[in-house]
């Protein structure tokens, strides 16, 4: 069995050393945190001063990016520009603070929030494998490929009560059970990287600041089934991702904790990566495994299910991102520290991103149970400018509008289902009273009409249909009727549709309309939007109206 | 018997087309290779011609109706010289309801071109995100390869306007 520690030892008495670091994930760097980070280099040289800058993964509260942390037991800087360089620097030699860029300590953002997914994002360089191992990376592998049989690492899953991150919580033990009694010489293990839902960053966070944590569960996925080969699916429009995924699966094979016998074992696994190409559908599990064979991205009806034929035919084991970034802790900690967490059935964490009207746009984990409203009015500290809450949605296009009322509502995947919006892989969209409801309709239909594949009818053409009503609706032309149509529309698209995507899509018309109906109503009798945002003609256009 | 698939000749003289033969070599000419290799044919050429899709789908040996429906079915994949410029305005649901739209038609207007075409004079090509996956920046874009957020059209208008005065960035291939 490979020894890790003698890697570590470098990066194991680093951490115990002043050093700063710099947010290097897309939001900050989009701020110009790479800039912060050369002058802040060049401000240790200059003052000379004994201290280390460190380019890690998000830290999660990218409203206030660059962000800068002292470690080991510092404070977080916000809105940090280069030009505090010197200031920053001279406050590490002096042993004090630069108060006026710090966070405050006490604020709920952090200490509402348990971090096992993100527990290293912020923490370590993400391009630095030495970094992910000095804080027991790979450990969860190796424990389970010395000590552990395959069967006993299902159970393990099992017990602790995982469940898909992708949105749907099909419980993961129980699906790599399926594959590992599937028959066949040759198995494949995927990784749902493709990431598609409008304003949903968590796998891209994930892969940009910890990606050894996704091959890490991928191959003990692998172990467990019997795979030997494994692809991670990523979006083509997440290329810094993309890129330290190449690093981390290059450093893995360099220390043979990839590739041809592991760890000194007879386990073999590689992984290679497989761009999307911007089809939003390609999340659904059988449309990606064709665009991986090279194919257009199109669902095909289940069973069979890829667990006993997937990729090229063969059994395949296809989890997201944040699913088996939660597999390397549960190893490494056992399944009942993880079934400790979280709600009853729904066990452990969820990372979110808070996006739209809310103070603190970013990234969050948080145990399952929290009601929606400690996570938008706690962690993500309210709505800004004295606004109103309206309405929080989730699960994307698929997904619904959840009002005010049910603000107290626990998030797990149960209590989501009964609303009418589901867990989703983890977008969170606050809006106020300056968002229609009925408008935010008209935004996910256009989406889901735009991605359709066009493989079953009801989904090519429902989805037309319903936007055209959506949109005689929002621009004051529609009669009563239209109202009947759109949500007869919603029932058969619902059920007669061939995947996730067109039986989603009437989600966020129907959860707008149980929640919303009033807004609707009035765009059709009274031609009035009352947020404003849709633009009524009185003029009713020849083509529409024929 | 060697395996000859694949050995065909490209169509030009173009260094590029040995990029694009590497890819398909790599992965031993199989039909499978079909979207790694239109990836990476877009990467050296910009967008992609009847005459790469052509090329690509007989070496690999899949019907041409199949390259064309895959280069067709991705969004990523261009069928369009683009522009020596690029906008690309993020339509998530984040920047959506902080006035994207806004955006989109404030350059429509100014450039007199539509969503996904790109200027008379080759300048300028605006095309649209699903979602950047930058909320926190809402509402964000990505001009040539830098990404701007808390955008006002005046503001995004401003910024094209000194884009298009400088010279086309270099390509960065990511893969």
């Amino acid at each position: 069995m490979t020894d890790l520690s003698r890697y570590t030892n470098d990066a194991q008495a680093e951490r115990s050393l002043p050093r700063l670091h710099v947010c290097m994930a897309a939001g900050c760097v989009s701020l110009r945190s790479d800039a912060v980070q050369t002058a802040l280099e060049k401000e240790v040289t200059r003052q000379g001063a004994k201290c280390h800058v460190k380019g890690v993964g998000c830290m999660g509260l990218c409203t206030a990016g660059p962000l800068v942390a002292v470690k080991p037991d510092g404070p977080l800087y916000q809105n940090v520009n280069p030009d505090a360089a010197a200031e920053i620097v001279a406050s590490m030699t002096s042993h004090t603070s630069v108060r006026r860029l710090e966070y405050p300590s006490e604020s709920a953002f952090f200490k509402r929030q348990v971090k096992i997914v993100l527990e290293n994002s912020g923490e370590i360089d993400p391009e630095h494998i030495e970094d992910y191992l000095a804080v027991g990376g790979y450990q969860g592998l190796m424990h389970v490929l010395s000590e552990l049989t395959p069967a006993q690492v299902v159970a393990e899953v099992s017990r602790s009560g995982l469940r898909g991150r992708g949105g749907a919580g099909y419980p993961t033990g129980l699906k790599w059970g399926t594959v590992a009694k599937a028959a066949g010489p040759k198995k494949y293990v995927i990784c749902n990287a493709d990431e598609g839902d409008p304003g949903a960053f968590m796998d891209r966070s994930v892969l940009e600041s910890d990606p050894h944590r996704v091959l890490e569960g991928m191959a003990i996925g692998a172990y467990a089934v019997g795979a030997d080969e494994g692809f991670i699916y990523v979006r083509a429009e997440y290329p810094l991702a993309v890129k330290r995924l190449q690093v981390a699966i290059r450093q893995a094979e360099k220390m043979n904790l990839l590739g041809t016998n592991i760890g000194g074992t007879t386990f073999s696994f590689r992984i290679k990566i497989r761009l999307g190409a911007g089809a939003f559908v390609c999340g659904e599990e059988t449309a990606l495994m064709a665009s991986i064979e090279g194919k257009r991205g199109t669902p095909r009806p289940r069973p069979p299910f890829p667990a006993e034929s997937g990729l090229w035919g063969c059994p395949t084991l296809i989890n997201n991102v944040e699913t088996y970034a939660n597999v390397a802790p549960i190893m490494r900690r056992g399944a009942e520290w993880f079934a400790s967490i979280g709600s009853d059935k729904s066990k452990g964490t969820k990372v979110f991103a808070l996006a739209g009207s809310i103070s603190n746009t970013g990234l969050i984990e948080i145990p399952m149970g929290m009601t929606l409203r400690e996570i938008i009015f706690d962690v993500g500290g309210g709505i800004p400018g004295g606004k109103q809450f309206k309405a929080v949605q989730t699960g994307g296009p698929g997904g619904g509008c959840i009002p005010a009322q049910y603000l107290d509502t626990p998030v797990d995947y149960e209590s989501l289902n009964k609303l009418g919006t589901y867990m989703g892989s983890g977008g969170m969209i606050v809006m106020d009273e300056t968002s229609c409801m009925v408008d935010i309709a008209r935004y996910f239909m256009e989406f889901s009409m735009s991605e359709s594949c066009g493989k079953c009818t009801p989904c090519r053409v429902g989805t037309a249909q319903m936007y055209d009503l959506l949109n005689r609706i929002t621009s004051g032309i529609a009669e009563p009727r239209d109202l009947e149509l759109l949500e007869e529309l919603c029932d058969v698209v619902k059920n007669t549709s061939l995947c996730g995507l067109g039986q989603g899509a009437p989600n966020p018309v129907l959860s707008t309309l149980r929640y919303f109906r009033t807004e609707y109503e009035d765009h059709i009798y009274n031609k009035h939007c009352a947020a404003g945002v849709c633009k009524m003609s009185s003029a009713v256009p020849e083509e529409v109206r024929s | 018997m060697p395996d000859t698939t694949g050995m065909l000749p490209p169509p030009s003289e173009d260094k590029r087309w040995r990029l694009v033969g590497a890819t398909m070599r790599k992965n031993g000419y199989s039909p499978d290779a079909l979207i790694e290799t239109l990836h990476t044919a877009q990467e050296s050429f910009g967008f992609l011609d009847d005459v790469t899709l052509r090329y690509v789908a007989s070496a690999l040996h899949v019907p041409l109706s199949r390259a064309y429906g895959v280069a067709t079915f991705y969004h990523f994949f261009l069928l369009k010289p683009q522009g020596s410029h690029a906008c690309v305005v993020c339509l998530g649901t984040a920047c959506y309801i902080k006035g994207a739209k806004e955006i989109l038609t404030a350059i429509e207007e100014r450039y007199d071109v539509d969503t996904g075409d790109t200027t008379a004079d080759g300048k300028l090509s605006l095309l649209t995100a699903r979602c950047l996956g930058s909320c926190s920046l809402a509402p964000a874009a990505v001009f040539d390869t830098e990404t701007l957020g808390k955008l006002t059209p005046d503001e995004v208008l401003g910024k094209l306007e000194t884009l298009t005065a400088q010279q086309a960035p270099e390509k960065e291939a990511i893969a």
